[in-house]
């Protein structure tokens, strides 16, 4: 163990002797999502660097305490990329609080989330105990796949140290094009495309405009491109649309409304919520700001097939995530207990009691 | 004991003896439940559910069970956790680490019977199917929609998707497409006190932790599932293959490391090195180069544009890396017969050897030279010969140790050898298995990858599903006190087992 590992293990078992809460905290962007922020704050970020990146493996292994932005441009200098597309919400974003958070970009139907990249973690869990579990290969399955359970978990279920995660060489082409469409339209196109070998790399429908990004080798975007029509935004323009869907800075986050995320099947049809309404993800993800209850918001989200998450609201008191059934809750908490017997992560983070 | 182990489950430490299972009241309270047809206890017809694809390990069960619902599944279950008996889940029984090797004094679950495609939604892009439906059968049958399921293990003919979830399954175009669990998105389970659970959703993430994720690759050990919702994919129009020739086999390493490194993922990477040219080139005359030290094969997929981009691209890689012949097949034909030979390894090892032996270790790309130079050095050691078969795309190998086990002595240098290889494995970063699964045969070697905190880790997550330990105890995570040697596949008198399988 490294002194930052010793010294995080030692106040992880006198936390737990105490059981008094530590709060992991990376850079703190993403304070805002889950629920409470409980216990003396573990400042990951001392644990920073990139331990090993071999282009040629397709494999990084970072500290988890590595600034997001100093990963991804380490990638960037070889020619390779995040394949989820991170959301950093901030410049102080951190890898460990990337994986915690489990958050995928843009990209994420076609390239696959967060969990999907995870091939190992090293961690310590609430007994101060360093784990190592998977590994840098891409295929793995001695025992279970603990790496991807992390993903996610919110910092409930250990302190993580390092991860290494699998990379994709960035698309030799790109091409952003915008179609003027109804939101049920839009949704059924995004599937009919979906189930063509288009290279679709990312799709979003916001006032009447649907915007699908193609991502290949150079033939296979040109030819998309004549073959979907619509009309070509240029190179800067496209780059602004992603990154403002990917960061949320552009107008539809803005402002107070409380901000649901719907997770749905991507056939499902219209939330009928009130309030505005922002598709991604091949319509697999809809984003509402409304002012409509939890309960019928969720009772909408699971009449659809999916879940829904509060993503950004000032009262969270009834709760960031939506309920689990009962066997599922006690599987929660077992595991819960496992990692962490005396409740000392981040408690109460992802959900009440857990 | 320590505090450490105070709060494990005793199958934590040591294996539970299940001999005393009031058996008279097992079987009456499962036939309570079950059809007739449904319940086997008679030996003779557990007979042909005694082993899986690892023969070397045969125990008859109590009792097998075959049920044909969900609901039947969580009766079966409900009997087993009131009575203490384990269960061990199988689908097709074609895993190769004796995953569904049954229990002496349990039960045997085949999900056969359920073996029925619910339904495909084509826009979607989804299918939920039953355990017991075959991989292959799949793709089949949403080919009319331009859709195909994406992961194609060696098995596919015949192995079963349930049992593609239990091991993870993967095959020659994961890195690509994915694995089993990058391309299933919902399983609906029965746990050991036979509550239905459902992980995962039909979208594209589920709230709380990716119990997703831990199903897969779990072996059985955790739930038994009962429906799998499965993503499809669209079908490529157009694949071309590159076959590519080397003087040496660091060479052909490098080279795979190269194209990697040029930004291309191709939709299939393998290796073979000389003797398995040889051997594979005699039975089905692919055409292969018998003068290279290693070939690879090479493959593109997508719209014809795009392949032949990629295919331009690859070659001047393979090239410029001290390729010594490239070809490009010409037709659909001449493809199929380039990864004929491939696809042939395994036959082809029982043909010239009267047994042999398949390690499924994964190792970084760039550790592939140092990897085969040490299996050279383990020829000589051994007195035994290797022929290798890599994925070399994502680092996995299939090293076939030929040894004949009427010769006193070869089987266990065969299994010597085996476990140097695995050994050398994890000390270059790797792993035992990338996609067999430990089962029964790996099960040592898992106390050497992992030390006795991870372990005990395992344990637990195991007892937050299962607190009792019924579920297929004994395999994949060692006992605290049980690290003892297990032997490992070989094929006796040449003889594969289910050997209408393609093995690659």
């Amino acid at each position: 163990m490294t002194d930052i590992e010793q010294s995080w293990a030692e106040q992880i078992r006198e936390a737990a002797a105490s059981k008094t809460p530590l709060r992991i905290r990376g850079g703190g962007s993403k304070d805002f999502y889950g629920q409470q922020l409980a216990g003396a704050v573990l400042d990951a970020r001392a644990h920073r660097g990139v331990i090993s990146h071999e282009p040629t493996e397709l494999v990084v292994k970072v500290r988890a305490g590595t600034p997001l932005a100093e990963l991804e441009a380490a990638l960037l200098a070889e020619g390779q990329m995040l394949g989820f597309e991170p959301p950093h919400f901030g410049p102080d974003a951190t890898v460990g609080g990337c994986v915690a958070a489990g958050l995928s970009g843009p990209r994420r139907a076609s390239a696959g989330a967060v969990r999907d990249f995870m091939l190992g973690v090293t961690l310590l869990d609430g007994r101060g105990n360093r784990l190592h579990f998977g590994g840098e290969v891409m295929k793995n399955v001695a025992g279970y796949d603990v790496a991807r359970l992390m993903t996610g978990s919110l910092g409930t279920l250990g302190v993580l140290l390092d991860v290494s995660i699998k990379v994709l060489p960035l698309p030799v082409a790109e091409a952003t094009l915008r179609f003027e469409m109804d939101a049920l339209e839009a949704v059924a196109q995004m599937n009919r495309w979906g189930g063509q070998p288009l290279p679709v790399s990312a799709t979003s429908w916001m006032a009447s405009v649907l915007t699908v990004r193609l991502s290949g080798a150079e033939a296979a975007v040109t030819a998309a491109c004549a073959r979907l029509g619509g009309e070509r935004l240029n190179e800067q323009a496209a780059r602004a649309h992603w990154q403002g869907l990917r960061e949320q800075s552009q107008g539809f986050f803005g402002g107070e409304a409380p901000l649901w995320r719907l997770s749905v099947p991507s056939v499902a049809e219209a939330t009928g919520l009130a309030g505005s309404q922002l598709i991604e993800w091949g319509g697999a993800q809809r984003w509402v700001r409304t002012e409509q209850d939890a309960a019928s918001v969720r009772a909408r989200a699971a009449a659809l097939g999916g879940h829904a998450t509060l993503f950004r609201g000032a009262d969270k008191s009834v709760g960031a995530f939506h309920p689990l059934p009962p066997a599922l809750r006690t599987i929660h908490q077992r595991l819960k207990h496992s990692f962490d017997p005396d409740g000392i992560l981040n408690p109460g983070r992802l959900y009440d009691g857990l | 004991m320590t505090a450490a182990t105070a709060s494990l489950p005793e199958n934590a430490l040591r294996e539970v003896d299940y001999s005393q299972v009031d058996v008279a009241r097992l079987i009456g309270e499962l036939r309570a439940v079950l059809p007739p047809v449904a319940l086997l206890h008679d030996s003779e017809d557990m007979r042909p559910y005694e082993c899986d694809g690892l023969s070397i390990y045969r125990q008859v069960p109590l009792a097998v069970v075959l049920p044909g619902t969900e609901a039947e599944v969580a009766a079966v279950l409900k009997i087993c956790h009131s009575v203490g008996v384990p269960v061990v889940a199988r689908g097709a029984g074609t895993g190769l680490s004796g995953g569904a090797l049954p229990h002496a004094h349990g039960v045997l679950l085949s999900l056969a019977r359920m073996n029925k495609i619910l339904t495909i939604d084509p826009l979607a892009r989804t299918a939920v199917v039953q355990p017991g439906v075959r991989n292959l059968r799949i793709s089949e049958e949403v080919a009319p929609h331009g859709l195909y399921y994406a992961p194609d293990p060696s098995s596919q003919i015949a192995c079963s998707i349930g049992g593609n979830v239990a091991e993870n399954a993967g095959g020659v175009h994961c890195l690509k497409y994915g694995l089993t669990v990058h391309n299933v998105l919902r399983i609906r389970g029965v746990t050991i006190d036979g509550e239905v659970v459902e992980v995962g959703n039909h979208g594209l993430d589920a709230p709380g932790y990716d119990l997703l994720a831990l199903m897969h690759g779990s072996e059985g050990m955790l739930a038994v599932v009962t429906e799998i919702t499965v993503k499809l994919t669209p079908k490529p129009q157009f694949a071309q293959c590159v076959l590519a020739a080397f003087d040496d086999v660091i060479k052909a390493g490098e080279a795979v490391a190269a194209v990697i490194a040029a930004g291309i993922i191709p939709a299939g990477l393998e290796m073979m090195d000389q003797p398995a040219t040889a051997a594979v080139e005699s039975f089905v005359h692919a055409g292969y180069p018998l003068d290279a030290a290693a070939i690879l094969l090479c493959e593109s997929d997508g719209t014809p544009e795009e392949v032949a981009e990629e295919i331009q691209r690859m070659c001047a890689v393979l090239e410029s890396h001290g390729a010594t012949e490239v070809r490009i097949s010409r037709d659909e034909a001449e493809r199929m017969r380039f990864w004929a030979g491939r696809k042939a390894a395994f036959p082809a090892a029982g043909r010239i050897s009267a047994d042999y032996y398949c390690m499924d270790g994964t190792i970084p790309r760039k550790r592939l030279g140092e990897m085969l130079t040490a299996i050279q050095g383990m020829e000589k050691t051994y007195d035994l010969r290797c022929i290798n078969v890599f994925h070399a795309g994502d680092g996995n190998m299939h090293p076939l140790i030929l040894f004949d086990a009427n010769v006193p002595g070869e089987l266990e240098r065969a299994e010597e050898f085996g476990a140097a290889i695995l050994d050398l494995s994890v000390d270059l970063g790797g792993t035992i298995t990338g996609e067999h699964g430990v089962g029964i045969e790996k099960i040592n070697q898992m106390c050497r990858q992992f030390n006795v905190a991870e372990r005990q880790t395992f344990f637990r997550v195991k007892a937050a599903f299962d607190p009792k330990g019924l579920l297929n105890p004994g395999k994949a995570i060692p006992s605290m006190n049980r690290c003892a040697e297990f032997g490992r596949m070989h094929v006796q008198g040449g003889q594969v087992p289910h050997p209408e399988i393609e093995r690659f």
